[in-house]
This record gives structure tokens, sequence and C-alpha cells, in this order.
């Protein structure tokens, strides 16, 4: 069909906006400086496979991956709520759900502190029931629940946006045939959404992998994670090689998993490497 | 249809509320030049860290039309600057950094001459390691980094860093998001050089801050001074400029240097090789070391100020609270960081390996 | 019954959940201190410096603009792609797809530091347009990640169906797809929006003389804190913004009011 080129000039502004600073990032993490120039070594990848750094990654995948579970857990159910609502209310409601996002990304974190801090506004209001205050912050808890909370809406939108279209007759006719709500949900909704779904995976897992600030201001430092890794070889260390390296071992990790996911989604609309 | 048009009727409300807002903006194309053809400065400097009316004054008495771009640490600043693509004329690096970009040929020589001003400057900052002829930087501000305590939860005298590896304050402590500033606290305590780039040095340095680990609450950054005014630990490792402000909202808290010395940094201004404009630079460097205007500054960021004149403008408490201004014994153990080159990279993996723990 | 009131519980919890910082914010915007947990007593004095810095203003200007423009664009050029994309079927379609994912999956700073080489090597001064064309780039995947999901739900016959009955293919394509994919472009509109306000580091390293965004201005402040004046702007925007929706939300109900009788 001729609408195949609409993309085509999408097409063009990928390679020269995506592709060519790609293979800037490659050639970097291919090379060191030398007096001499740019040599081509692994040495960068070498690097990166000591222990020290792969628990720095191991670390970043699984609360990634945790924050994503639970941004799904939280988020499918209110974009379920959200798309059954009445008409005129739906799209003031949703946003509403964005509205906070617009707000900045640091003073919302910030904010976040005074919320979870010892003497902060949540444990001021436990000690009025006498119970001790509660270390909130400083631990995986905290920074999964700031990642919850910036990614939320992320999830939540793609999914709602297609819930909200599904043909209600084709859900009319499984109750006709019998299905109750648990079945129609489960046979119907749910298949019906997943396109939804792994967009809004694919929107939550990937910024959270690399994010730092949350785990800076939330995990109190203490965690290594390899949004920091690289933050740092890209400013403070100036070893712009390794940082490239690391970036580019953590696109080929995503896109592999990716791959995995797309097993389950004939179509590729999800996207991934086969 | 009445919908529509009446989105329409709000979007264009927007766009003129906005183009309302960019009046007071400034009037520049793509490319960053100006429309009329007045001279027009670029100044780079950290966030929040100039007097409220310091610009307007300048562009008002000198016609210059100035343009203020932000950046959040020394290290951003050096990236923008290294790859071309900006045109900065003033620069407010910090010590080690102004090092580290004579070294690479970054900043072009100031004519002293031109800053008349220049004899205002407080004479410790001059002359310093990292500009021994001072040919490339002026003063801005400067600081310490020591020990803030709460009088009410450590009872015993704060002198020396070891008292932040006593677990009597597990919990309780705080230190800095900073790997150089962390790293060095650590070396002092062990009596090392805070610029050393002995391996072995620095090996027990990073023995030193993984034991410390679970005794630390937080590693944090300029929420320092908001959780040390809340209560929410006993000792932190700050920079004398939040030290004084958190004084001054919990009259609790003190400051310390302690015995074992630590880190005395100065913020300067500088012009970068690149810049086209150095005579206006120069006018800008000599208007900010004008008294009143030093005072302005420094008043309202609530650092210490290089300006001779300027500190005693302000009131009897600032001036003699050694937090502020230090007395000169004090000064003798603190050390300015200097540049560490390539070497970064091996501080950078002891840092990693602290944190990722 | 009870299932509807789960529901609106639910709905509560999680709003409750989203706007508790922005509460924090608010109520500290007017705290007489720069602190941001102790609260010194009432004052409108971060409102009144807000108003008298230039600097703030003009981030903010830039902020609005380049989002509104940048969302924009990304949204048209990145819902024709999708519908181009969604026509495609080989291997084509996956490599498009997957380049697409790149400034999405990557991190901000290599996308930001990458480009910003891209710019510099061909010789562009870095100022407005490089600004909002990187921002263009990191929108347009977002909004066809939100359109593509809709084109799958589509009914592919539906448009052959307008065409068999006389529409050109534009009258089909604007009276018979567009309104299916529209929550999916507005839901790209609006990721796209809210990813460009709130955007730090890929503007810091493609911008410079004088454009500024509101979050370079904020995190340039995390060494010395951020001062309440952004609280009360933050304020303001929040305030300004809820407004509106409530205004076009009276209005549509008044609509289909009026439409139902």
């Amino acid at each position: 069909m001729k609408r195949r080129f609409l993309a085509y000039p999408y097409f063009i502004w990928m390679i020269i906006f995506i592709v060519v600073p790609l293979i800037l990032v490659l050639f970097y993490s291919l090379t060191i400086s030398t007096e001499n120039g740019f040599v081509f070594t692994l040495d960068n990848f070498k690097t990166f496979l000591q222990p020290i750094y792969l628990k720095v990654l191991w670390r970043s995948l699984s609360l990634a991956g945790i924050s994503t579970l639970i941004c799904l857990i939280l988020g499918y159910p209110t974009a379920l709520i959200l798309a059954s609502r009445q008409m005129s209310k739906k799209s003031f409601l949703m946003f509403l759900f964005v509205l906070p996002m617009w707000m900045n990304f640091l003073l919302r974190t910030y904010a976040w502190l005074t919320l979870l801090e010892k003497n902060g506004f949540i444990n001021t209001i436990l000690s009025f029931f006498g119970i001790e205050p509660i270390q909130l912050l400083y631990n995986d808890g905290a920074v999964i629940l700031g990642m919850v909370y910036n990614f939320l809406p992320f999830m939540v939108l793609p999914i709602y946006s297609v819930l909200k279209k599904i043909n209600h007759s084709v859900i009319e006719a499984a109750e006709d045939l019998g299905a109750n709500q648990y079945i129609v949900f489960r046979k119907v909704i749910f298949p019906l959404s997943l396109p939804g779904v792994f967009s809004g995976i694919s929107m939550v897992f990937m910024p959270a992998v690399t994010t730092f600030v949350i785990s800076r201001l939330l995990g109190g430092g203490q965690y290594m994670l390899i949004g920091n890794l690289i933050e740092r070889q890209f400013t403070s260390v100036y070893d712009w090689h390794f940082g490239s390296a690391v970036s580019i071992i953590m696109m080929i990790i995503i896109l592999i998993s990716m791959g995995v996911m797309s097993k389950y989604d004939n179509q590729q609309e999800g996207g991934g490497l086969w | 249809m009445k919908k529509m048009k009446f989105l329409i009727f709000l979007s264009a409300l927007l766009i003129i509320a906005t183009a309302l807002s960019g009046c007071s903006a400034s009037s520049e194309n793509a490319y960053g030049k100006n429309s009329s053809d007045k001279k027009v400065l670029n100044v780079y400097n950290w966030g929040d860290y100039i007097g409220e009316d310091v610009i307007a004054a300048f562009e008002e008495q000198y016609g210059i039309k100035v343009n203020y771009d932000t950046f959040a640490t020394n290290e951003d600043m050096y990236v923008k600057i290294k790859s071309g693509g900006s045109n900065y004329d003033v620069i407010f690096p910090s010590d080690y950094m102004i090092e580290k970009m004579i070294n690479e040929n970054m900043l072009q020589k100031i004519d002293i001459t031109n800053i008349t001003n220049y004899d205002l400057i407080d004479d410790q900052f001059k002359n310093l390691d990292y500009d021994p002829n001072n040919e490339y930087s002026v003063p801005y501000m400067w600081g310490t980094v020591g020990i803030l305590y709460n009088k009410t939860m450590v009872d015993e005298p704060v002198d020396s860093w070891d008292i932040l590896w006593d677990e009597k304050y597990a919990n309780q402590i705080l230190m800095l998001d900073s790997l150089r500033d962390s790293i060095a606290v650590a070396l002092r305590k062990q009596g090392y050089s805070i610029n050393t780039r002995d391996l072995n040095e620095l090996e027990e340095a990073k023995q030193a801050l993984i034991e410390q680990k679970p005794l630390v609450l937080a590693y944090v950054g300029d929420e320092v001074k908001d959780k040390m005014v809340g209560g929410e630990a006993a000792l932190a490792v700050v920079w004398s400029g939040e030290a004084v402000a958190a004084k001054r909202e919990n009259p609790d808290l003190e400051y310390a240097i302690p015995k074992e010395g630590s880190n005395l940094w100065v913020d300067a201004m500088a012009i970068p090789a690149s810049s086209q404009n150095k005579e206006a630079a120069e006018l800008f460097i000599n208007f900010m070391c004008e008294t009143e205007i030093a005072f302005q500054n420094a008043d309202y960021i609530g650092y210490s100020t290089a300006h001779k004149e300027a500190k005693y403008l302000f009131p009897e408490e600032i001036i003699n609270d050694k937090a502020a201004y230090p007395l000169l014994e004090e000064l003798d153990s603190c050390v300015i960081f200097k540049d560490l080159g390539d070497f970064t990279k091996e501080y950078d993996r002891i840092w990693t390996e602290i944190m990722a723990q | 019954m009870v299932r509807n009131a789960i529901n609106r519980l639910y709905l509560f919890i999680i709003f409750l959940f989203l706007y508790a910082p922005i509460i924090v914010l608010i109520i500290f915007s007017f705290n007489d201190s720069k602190s941001r947990s102790h609260w010194n007593g009432f004052t409108l004095k971060w409102y009144i410096e807000l108003f008298q810095d230039p600097i703030i203003k003009k981030a903010l200007f830039y902020t609005i603009t380049i989002a509104i423009l940048s969302s924009l664009i990304a949204t048209v050029v990145g819902t024709i792609a999708a519908i181009g994309i969604h026509n495609m079927n080989d291997w084509k379609k996956t490599v498009i797809l997957n380049i697409n994912y790149l400034p999405i999956l990557n991190p901000d700073i290599v996308t930001g530091v990458s480009l910003m080489i891209l710019f510099i090597f061909a010789r562009i001064r870095l100022g407005f347009l490089t600004m909002l064309l990187s921002h263009i780039v990191f929108n347009i995947p977002y909004v066809i990640l939100s359109v593509l999901p809709k084109l799958r739900q589509l009914n592919k016959h539906l448009y052959e169906a307008a065409l068999d009955l006389g529409a050109t293919p534009v009258y089909a394509f604007f009276k018979v797809m567009l309104p299916e994919l529209m929550p999916g472009i507005i839901t790209g509109a609006l990721l796209a929006f809210t990813l460009s306000v709130d955007d730090f580091v890929i503007s810091f390293f493609n911008t410079s003389s004088g454009v500024t965004n509101l979050s370079i201005t904020i995190f340039s402040m995390a060494r010395i804190g951020i001062n309440p004046k952004i609280n009360a702007l933050s304020t303001l925007m929040f305030l300004t913004v809820l407004i509106l929706l409530f205004i076009v939300n009276i209005r549509t109900s008044k609509d289909i009011k009026e439409e139902k009788l």
C-alpha cells in the first residue's frame, strides 16, 4: 500500500538525528584517545565486565523491573477505571492525571523528601497516633516509590487510550455468550489491551533503568545505579569512551529483552529485534 | 464545533500569555544574535549565584546586554565549553577546574590592569596554586568544608574527622554525595593529602569509607542544610556557606573545621579562550568587584565573599562567625583541590566500589 | 454499587499519591524561609520576588514555547510516521521501529551529548533551534509509541469502506481514521509536552546564548538549594492549568447537555 511511504520522511529524520549520533556513540565506545588520535579497542567493554560494574547493572535492572511491575499493577486498574467513566469526565480526569508531571521533576522529588523524612509529614502524622518514626527514606522502597511516582502516568496513558476504544459490541457479544465479568476481562479486554501494555512497559522500564536523580535524592546516594555511572563518565571523569561503551551495552540488553517480550506480540507493534 | 472554537480560543489566550511573559525576555532569533546591534555579553554561572539586581544594574550602567545561562556542576560547564558550540565570555569555575582549563588552554589571560577594583580582593585568595600569577581568574566566593553538628545531639567536642566514624552516631551521619569531597574526608582522616595519587593511600581511604557506610544515613547534596535544620541527623559534612545558612535557621547547629585539616574552595571568574568579547568581559568582572556589588552578591547568595571591603559591610555577627570567615590560623590546614587529570578515573573507580557495596 | 465505590476510592488514592508532593510544593511556596522542610510562617514574598526576576521569566517563556512547538511538530510527524510504519510488514518495519526506540531507551545524557556533537559538527550554533530540534527528536518516538497501538486496534476495513462509499482518501482519513486515532494522538501529544517541559539533560547540552528553560534553571540551583521562587512559579503554573481544565470541562459538559436536548 502506498501509505507505507508516509514513513519515509521520518526515516530520513531518524537517520540524521538518531542513527548518526548512535554511530558517534558506537565510535566512542570502540576507541580510546591516545596522543596519536583514536585507537580501536574493545577495552572499554572489557572494563565493564568487572564484578563491580555488573553488580551496578544488576541492581539497576532489578529496581527498574520491580518499579515497572508495580506501575503495571497499579496502573492497569487505574486505566480500566478511567476508561469506564462517563464521557465528559474522561478527558478531564486524564489531564488531571498528567498535570503533576508538568511540575518540575526535581521539585517533586524534593517534596517527597519533605513527606518521607524522619521529621517529615508522614512521620509527624504517625506520631499523633503514638507510632515511632519509621525510616521511609534511603532504602530500596523509597527509590521504587520515586520511580513508580514518576513513571506511573507513562504506564497508564497508553493502556487507557487503548482501553477507551475497545469496541463495546465485542464485550456485549461475549456477555451474551454467557461469559461473566472475570472471563470477559481475561479473554476479551486484556488481550485487546496488550498493545497499550507493551507501550507502557517500554516507556517505563527503559527510562527507569537509566534514571539517576531519584536514586540520588531518595536513595541517599547509597545506590550506584547505571544512570549515575554513565552520567559521571560523561561529565566528571570525562571518559566518553567508557560511558559510550556502557550505554551500548545497556542498549543491547534492552533491545534483547524487548525482543523476548515481542514473542508474545505477533504483529510486532510493541516492536522487538525479531 | 463549539468545543473546537472554544479550544482554539483558549490556545490563543495561552499563546498570548506566553508571548507577554516573553516580552520581558530577550529578543533573540535562533542564532543568538541580537536584532539590534547592541553589544552582547554571555555569562555562564552557577544557579542562583548572583545578586538579584546585579545584572540589570550592569546592563544599565554599561549599555551591554547580558545573556545569562546557568550550570549545575563544574563538570557540566566543562563539557559545554570544551565541545565548542557555545560562546561564553565570562564563566565561574571552581579552583581545580580553573587549573584544569588553564592546562588545556581553555582560558585566556585577563588584563589585570583593566580590573581596577582588583586590589579590593583579599590577598589571601591571590597567587594560589591553581592560578599562581593571577593571570586567568579573579576570586568571587570562597569557603571551607567542615562538620556541621547539632549541639543537642552531640555532647562531645567536634574537632576531628574521626567522629564521623563513631558508632554512637550510627544513622545520624550525613556525608556528601560528591566523590572528591567524601574521599578527601577519608584521606584527611588517615592523614594523607586530599590530592594524592598514591594508590595505597586511596585504597586505605576507600576501606575507611566502606567501613563507615553502615553508619551513614545518606550521601546528600544541597538537601543537607534542610536536613540538619530539621534535626534529621546529628553530624554532616557541609560546605561553609550552607553551614552559615543552617545556623541561622537552627541555633542548635554549630560548624567546626577538624584539626586534621580540610578543603578550602574558591569560585572565581574567568574568560574562556573562545570568547571574542574580552573588553566587555573585563568590564563585567570589574563591575562584580565593586564593593557594593560584591556585597549584594554575597548577601543574596549567603556565601563568603573574597572581597575585602564588602566583607565589612556585613553585620558583626557574620564577620565574626568563624563558619563564614574563619581565622587565618584555622585555614592553615585547609588545602585547595588540584586537578587530577587522568587520575580522576581512579578516584571514580574507587567511588563506584564504595557506592556499589 | 459497591464496585463503583471501590473504583472511586481506588482512583482517589492514586490521585492522592500523585498530588501529595504537589500539595507540599504549594504549601511551601508560602513559607517564610528558604527551607523545604521547616515551616517558618506565612509570606507572599516569593511571589513578589518571582515577578521581579527576569531570568525565570525568560526561562518560562522558552520552556512553554519549545514545549508547545516541539509537541505539535512531533505529534504531526509522529502520527504520519506511525501510519506509515503500521503499513509496513517486513524487516524494514522492525529496523525502523527499533531505531525509533533508541531515544527512549538511551540515557538522556547519551542522547544529549551525541546530539550536541552532531550540531557542533554541522556547525550549527547552539541555541533555540538546536534545543527545539533535540526536543522533537525525543518526542516523536513517544508519539509513535502512543499512536501505533491505536492503529492496530483500528478496523482496517473502515477506511476501505469509506472509500467504497465514495469518499476521497483525504476525507476518509479525516473523518474516519482520525477520530479513531484521536485518543492515541492526544496521549502522544500530552506525553511529548510533559517530557519537553521537564527535560533537563538533553536541553542543557543543546542550548546556549541565553536560551534556557525552567528545568535547567532549577537543576542549576542544585548546589545552593532551590529557591522558593520556583515553588511560587510552579504553584501559579499549576493553578493556571487547573483553572483552564475546569473551564474546558464545564464547557464540554454544557455542550453535551445541549446536544442531548
